[in-house]
């Protein structure tokens, strides 16, 4: 060291040389094109010609394990061993992230696509399927009565689990204890928990037990118990990561604990806390399962969630295409499909819109609104 | 000082009293007292639902247990309306296999993505496939229901007989008699498929936070002892994550056992024979079997199913907090447990 040192200062240094970070280049894309396209022709030649092979999933996984297989031979040409599986590593992940982008587009590109058969007519939007037969065209009936259905049940199963998710979330996180770590796993147990269960659970408390008659408020009941340990684990991992030192800076001017919460901590987390919300009311709209067993069925409008059976966009979907099954109202199982995804999509969106800050980061509006307290003051 | 010093512990106890540590009270102002009440009951109440659910099921359900008694485990048919007749032999099995299943196919594809999104993608990529990947967990299972019966069976039938011709010899893909389309419609491979596309990411959302915990330090130790990205990722990312990848299995194995509309869409019509050929079409699941009977059996039938669903409940409770200690308890968790 100490004899080169002297050397490095004394050479001129020339012109600086950008360091390539990027391990992209023209040989490394020559490589992967050319081995893709050899086992594309290898594979059609043997797939299609040579052997009595058929189906295009077939072919496509035949085609993946010829290219894997190509690629590495062409890159231990060129490279050394390590470098070749390093490239062939790379390649196999890149597949995983590829697959299941493609899956969701596909999903959301389908149900749009095979919906909007039936959600062209304007019909659609203003009918309930009260008059519809299992042969009638989509010139009659609409999906009125399930949108109804699922906003209001959504809305009461927000009312239940918001409140009930975040106060169990303000225990695991500001009380804490060997109580709350049981707490802790049996939350997390219960996020994965059939959602099916939910719905067996409400239909043996409210409709067996209380002999209450199948409703929507039974309906949004099961889906409160669905969303409610969703809201509590997305909004502990929220409340966790506001700074510790934050909560005692408040507990140092005298702050007590209920108001260090409302003031501090609550407002800190606001946008986490709100992604957790409706992320978790867009897994809410969607559920099915619960909904079947404890909402009754009817084909009419009911705007009274309290009283007679009340369906929801899913459950609609579900009868359409399960329980009917003619083409018709698998068509207008799609058209419903459409409008779920839309909103799901809606709701996504803002959480992701809601979600982008990081805690106590504040919006241009709340940064001006604090400014003007300051200089009144 | 000094002087207190060579005296010794005995003079020093002389003349003061021994070091007490000060007892630090913090007095709970009446209105914190019950606020701290009101989030212990919130807790609570977490706790208590999921007793109340178990407590609910078995005592609605023990009519049927006794009626059937330890035949429950042993009966493969399901008809509670005509006798006793009725057990989880055929459904508990026919759940876990399509289950495990699922786990076969999602676990490789999520971990993929998992380490892809933590180590490979490029930071532009990154925030687009975290998206994609909460995106497809936010999809109804409805959805994937619809999209599985009416896009991807038709599909995948081509590729279910190449295998069932092909690789018949092998017991798995066996298929008995003659290999039809109609013969290997609604399989519960294919249930298998969809419901491991449902599960894909709980394992990616899972483990990508736990892959991308792992200590800079070390991987940093690892490029700078000449090892390739690869190498760094088999080295330091994968061992750091095994308890996570652990645990985020687990969870998914709970997650595919409770998927049900999904499950009730591609095996229609549902029959009853427990079998190792995946490739074979029928079967059941606890699952289908509670949605497609529950609106038509009477009372006796309804305890029936419930005992089903009490079943369903214990296994994926118990499978799902295990999962959950695991995750915690992993050295990547414990970081994060508090």
């Amino acid at each position: 060291m100490t004899a080169q040192t002297p050397q490095l200062e004394q050479t001129p240094s020339p012109s600086e040389v950008r360091v390539r970070i990027s391990t992209g280049s023209a040989q490394g894309s020559a490589t992967f094109i050319g081995a893709a396209s050899a086992a594309l022709g290898l594979v059609w030649l043997i797939y299609e010609r040579l052997l009595p092979f058929s189906g295009a999933l077939g072919f496509w996984l035949c085609w993946y394990v010829v290219f894997m297989v190509a690629y590495y031979v062409m890159a231990r040409m060129q490279w050394t061993r390590l470098e070749a599986r390093n490239r062939l590593a790379s390649v196999a992940f890149a597949t995983g992230g590829i697959i299941a982008f493609f899956i969701v587009v596909d999903q959301v590109a389908y149900t749009l696509a095979k919906g909007s058969g039936a959600v062209e007519h304007g019909n659609f939007w203003t009918q309930s399927q009260g008059l519809v037969g299992p042969l009638s065209p989509q010139k009659v009936g609409g999906v009125v009565f399930a949108i109804v259905g699922s906003l209001e049940q959504l809305g009461l199963a927000t009312l239940f689990a918001v409140p009930l998710g975040i106060t169990a979330a303000l225990y695991l996180t500001e009380i804490g204890g060997r109580f709350a770590r049981v707490v802790r796993t049996i939350v997390e147990a219960m996020t994965a928990l059939p959602d099916l269960v939910a719905g067996l659970f409400i239909y043996v408390t409210l409709i067996l037990t209380f002999g209450l008659p199948q409703s929507g408020f039974c309906a949004a009941a099961a889906i409160g118990v669905t969303m409610m340990p969703i809201v509590a684990r997305a909004s502990e991992v929220v409340l966790r990561i506001v700074p510790g030192t934050l909560r005692e800076a408040a507990y140092a001017v005298g702050g007590t604990q209920w108001r260090t919460v409302k003031d501090v901590i609550l407002p800190t987390a606001r946008s986490g806390l709100a992604t957790a919300v409706v992320l978790a009311m867009a897994r809410g709209i969607g559920e099915t399962a619960p909904v079947l067993l404890v909402a009754g069925a009817t084909k009419v409008l009911n705007a009274n969630p309290f009283s007679g059976p009340q369906v929801s966009l899913p459950l609609f979907i579900y009868n359409a295409v399960h329980v009917y099954g003619t083409p018709q109202y698998v068509e207008r199982g799609f058209g419903a499909g459409f409008v779920l995804v839309v909103v799901v999509l809606v709701l996504f969106t803002i959480a992701r819109r809601i979600g982008g800050s990081a805690p106590g980061e504040l919006t241009k509006g709340q940064r001006r609104k604090l400014a003007r307290e300051a200089m009144r003051t | 000082m000094a002087v207190e010093v060579t005296s010794g512990p005995a003079a020093a106890s002389a003349d003061q009293p021994d070091d007490v540590p000060r007892a630090i009270v913090t007095r709970v102002s009446g209105g914190d007292q019950v606020f701290r009440a009101i989030l212990r009951v919130g807790g609570f109440t977490v706790l208590l639902i999921t007793v109340l659910i178990l407590i609910f099921l078995l005592l609605r359900s023990l009519s049927a247990l006794k009626r059937a008694g330890f035949a429950f485990f042993t009966t493969a048919s399901f008809s509670p309306e005509l006798g006793n007749h009725f057990g989880i032999a055929a459904l508990l099995p026919d759940s876990l296999e399509i289950a495990v299943i699922a786990l076969a196919i999602a676990l490789p594809i999520g971990l993929a993505v998992a380490i892809y999104i933590s180590e490979y993608a490029p930071i532009a990529l990154r925030g687009v496939m975290i998206a994609v990947i909460d995106l497809m967990a936010a999809i109804p299972s409805i959805i994937f229901g619809l999209w599985g019966f009416f896009f991807l069976m038709p599909r995948i039938l081509g590729f279910d007989q190449w295998l069932a011709l092909h690789t018949g010899w092998f017991p798995l893909f066996h298929v008995p008699g003659q290999v039809t389309l109609p013969g290997i419609v609604g399989a519960p491979f294919i249930a298998g498929v969809v419901v491991s596309l449902m599960v894909v990411p709980i394992i990616t959302s899972l483990t990508r936070q736990v892959f991308s915990q792992a200590p800079q330090g070390e991987r940093e130790a690892a490029y700078a002892l000449g090892s390739t990205k690869w190498g760094m990722v088999r080295t330091v990312v994968w061992p750091f994550g095994r308890g996570g990848v652990i645990g985020a299995s687990m969870l998914g194995l709970g997650r595919a056992l409770g998927e049900t509309i999904v499950v009730t869409f591609i095996l229609t019509p549902p029959t009853f024979h427990f079998t190792f050929h995946i490739l074979q079409g029928g079967g059941n699941s606890i699952t289908a079997e509670i949605a497609n009977f529950v609106r038509q059996y009477d009372a006796k039938g309804i305890a029936a199913l419930l005992a089903c669903g009490l079943v369903l409940f214990v296994t994926t409770l118990i499978i799902n907090s295990l999962a959950s200690i695991v995750i915690s308890r992993s050295r990547s968790g414990a970081s994060t447990a508090d």
